[in-house]
């Protein structure tokens, strides 16, 4: 009975402070507004993506969010396009070779320059971040030369090997491994494993949040990447995704509708793995950036 | 099991040497804790046996082999961390079970002998769980657990304790001294902690600015300490320090008080007498060693600190916890002369 009446006068409490609670003042209703603009402003290239894919081609240029006569016909006939499936599935292994390749070296040269003291570890550091500062659209050309020269324009491999280490990947895995503790990796050497033993079976477990949002950075990446794939590919099967919906419509005219319809498919898979490892990323960005 | 000796051992990183010849024999079976304050070398002296930093210049032996280029793991040596080092990732089972993953024996024998480590640090019940779900003195018995599972020659042990609170350090100090009782096996045990040093040890290094300044048995170091640092390094409250010169057979000190010796010293030498706070009386034959004023009690109820100003000088002593001398007033006290310790005042180095 006492505990009834305790329980009831907790809860009246509770209520009470909720009746009595503050209304929001000018700041927070400021607040709000912004982050609700913000918002509105993320999602509406995304529902304009959308509604576009569901109109007919006449209806695209027309601003109006809602379609006047919506139609499924443009996923049928895209995903009725064999090259469809042919370029997602490029993407698909692109991506994931790739990330796998990522996950990979740029984890162990992190670990390398993280945990092992050698002459010049400062400066190769220094060399492989200062590369962060160089913007793609300067490395395409050199890229396009080397592969031309290895015979490497027009393969998967001429897409996939700029991207197979990366200098971001680098420094966010040698930052992670800087919070592992060397008292592990110095027991795990006097219990007598060797180097990389230590690597794969101590250190890599004790980073899984980074390496999940390592994948997904480099995943997103190069699931969407559209410069490097489209001038290093010529013939449509080695097209990915991004540059084989960019290859809808003709040349006198652009078939937005389709290239929306494709976009939203391909967006599919990308939502999804966000959706299921998102609080790996935000927790890779923060900590990058705190120990950065 | 094994012993471990050091010869002239060097450490240096870049061009400051930070052990400079370090001599000592470790018997096998023995419990040898290293002691000394911050950056004394003793962590960095362990670090070397274990084979984590490269010897500059003198040996290292294990069990009479020169160990000096081989791997941590070629040396038969297991280590506990303070940060315990145990993964978080895997079971207590599988971190117990974590150095017989290179041991080339059947999976049935390994599972045995995880279960009799288990047993024998009572956390058979626990082998499932994961570290998080562990308290501090648990994690402590897993990573002593996994570096017994191979059953070392040497157990070095990094500071173990220092993370736990004092109660549970204390209750692991016996632990591991029980411990060391049933496996018999060598330990090094470094500590800051003097009372850790002074409760475990079969013998006691006392290290400072990467010299040994004595090596002995905990009531040796403490009743025959080598030097002022070891004097006051050992025993809390500190050893009084009291600076005088020596005149004949005794020595006036430099509060004015006389103090008699039982062996001669030449004349005029500067010295400095030390005697611990336990040894001081209350003076009842007109020979007081030191007269001064309460300045401060710190009761601990069965006996309280009292702290008398004496010149310059502040003067520790113990006084009955019952009826301690009031606050203010004037005691005078004195001390036998056989717990009286003499030191040179240039070299600090015993006399007696």
């Amino acid at each position: 009975m006492a505990v009834a009446e305790e329980i009831r006068a907790s809860s009246e409490t509770l209520l009470d402070r909720k009746a009595t609670r503050r209304p929001a003042n000018l700041g927070q209703i400021i607040r709000w507004t912004i982050l609700f603009l913000g918002g509105i402003l993320m999602v509406m290239p995304i529902a304009f993506m959308i509604s576009t894919s569901l109109k007919w081609p006449h209806e695209v240029y027309n601003l109006n969010l809602i379609p006047e006569e919506p139609t499924l016909d443009n996923y049928r006939y895209v995903l009725e396009d064999g090259r469809f499936y042919w370029w997602f599935l490029n993407s698909l292994i692109i991506a994931t070779i790739t990330t796998l390749s990522n996950v990979f070296f740029d984890s162990l040269i992190g670990y390398t320059l993280c945990k092992f003291r050698f002459p010049g570890r400062y400066i190769v550091f220094i060399a492989i971040l200062s590369t962060l500062m160089i913007p793609t659209e300067m490395l395409v050309i050199p890229w396009y030369l080397m592969s031309q020269q290895f015979g490497w324009l027009d393969t998967y491999w001429g897409i996939m090997f700029p991207g197979l280490m990366t200098a971001f990947g680098t420094f966010l895995m040698k930052q992670f491994f800087e919070t592992v503790p060397d008292d592990f990796i110095e027991a795990a050497r006097i219990d007598g494993l060797n180097e990389f033993q230590i690597w794969w079976t101590v250190a890599m477990p004790l980073v899984r949040p980074a390496l999940a949002a390592l994948a997904i950075f480099v995943f997103l990446g190069n699931w969407t990447a559209f410069i490097w794939p489209l001038i290093v590919t010529n013939s449509t099967e080695h097209y990915t995704l991004p540059v084989g919906l960019s290859s809808f419509g003709d040349e006198a005219d652009v078939a937005w509708e389709l290239i929306m319809t494709g976009a939203a498919i391909s967006t599919l898979p990308t939502l999804i793995v966000f959706l299921i490892f998102q609080r790996f990323i935000i927790r890779g960005v923060v900590m990058a950036g705190l120990k950065g | 099991m094994a012993d471990v000796s050091l010869m002239k051992l060097v450490k240096a990183y870049d061009r400051t040497e930070v052990l400079h010849g370090i001599d000592l024999n470790i018997e096998d079976g023995e419990f040898v804790v290293f002691v000394g304050p911050s950056g004394c070398g003793k962590s960095t002296t362990l670090r070397l046996i274990a084979g984590l930093e490269e010897v500059t210049s003198g040996e290292i032996r294990i069990g009479g082999r020169v160990v000096n280029n081989l791997e941590p793991k070629e040396r038969d040596i297991a280590m506990v961390f303070q940060n315990y080092a145990i993964y978080p990732h895997m079971s207590v089972r599988k971190n117990i079970g974590f150095g017989l993953r290179t041991a080339k024996m059947p999976k049935s024998d390994k599972d045995k002998r995880i279960e009799e480590v288990a047993e024998i640090l009572d956390m058979s019940a626990l082998l499932d769980r994961k570290p998080s779900q562990l308290s501090g003195g648990q994690r402590q018995r897993v990573a002593i657990g996994r570096a017994m599972v191979r059953d070392p020659a040497v157990f070095l042990f990094d500071e173990p304790l220092s993370n736990l609170d004092a109660q549970l350090r204390t209750q692991m100090r016996l632990e591991i001294k029980k411990l060391h009782q049933r496996v018999g096996n060598t330990i090094i045990f470094v500590t800051h902690d003097q009372v850790e040093a002074m409760t475990m040890a079969d013998r006691i290094v006392i290290m400072k600015d990467g010299y040994i300044q004595q090596v002995g048995t905990p009531a040796e170091v403490y009743h025959k300490p080598a030097n002022t640092f070891v004097a006051q390094f050992i025993g809390a409250p500190s050893m009084n320090m009291l600076p005088g010169a020596v005149n004949g057979g005794s020595v006036r000190l430099d509060t004015g008080a006389e103090v008699a010796l039982g062996h001669r010293l030449e004349s005029g030498r500067r010295v400095v007498l030390g005697v611990r706070p336990e040894d001081l009386a209350p003076d009842i034959d007109g020979a007081a060693l030191v007269e001064g004023q309460v300045m401060v009690r710190e009761p601990l109820g069965h006996e309280t600190l009292i702290y008398v100003g004496a010149g310059d000088a502040e003067i520790i002593a113990k006084a009955d916890g019952r009826l301690p001398p009031e606050l203010g007033e004037t005691v005078s006290l004195t001390a036998d002369p056989a717990n009286i310790h003499v030191f040179d005042a240039a070299s600090g180095e015993a006399l007696t």
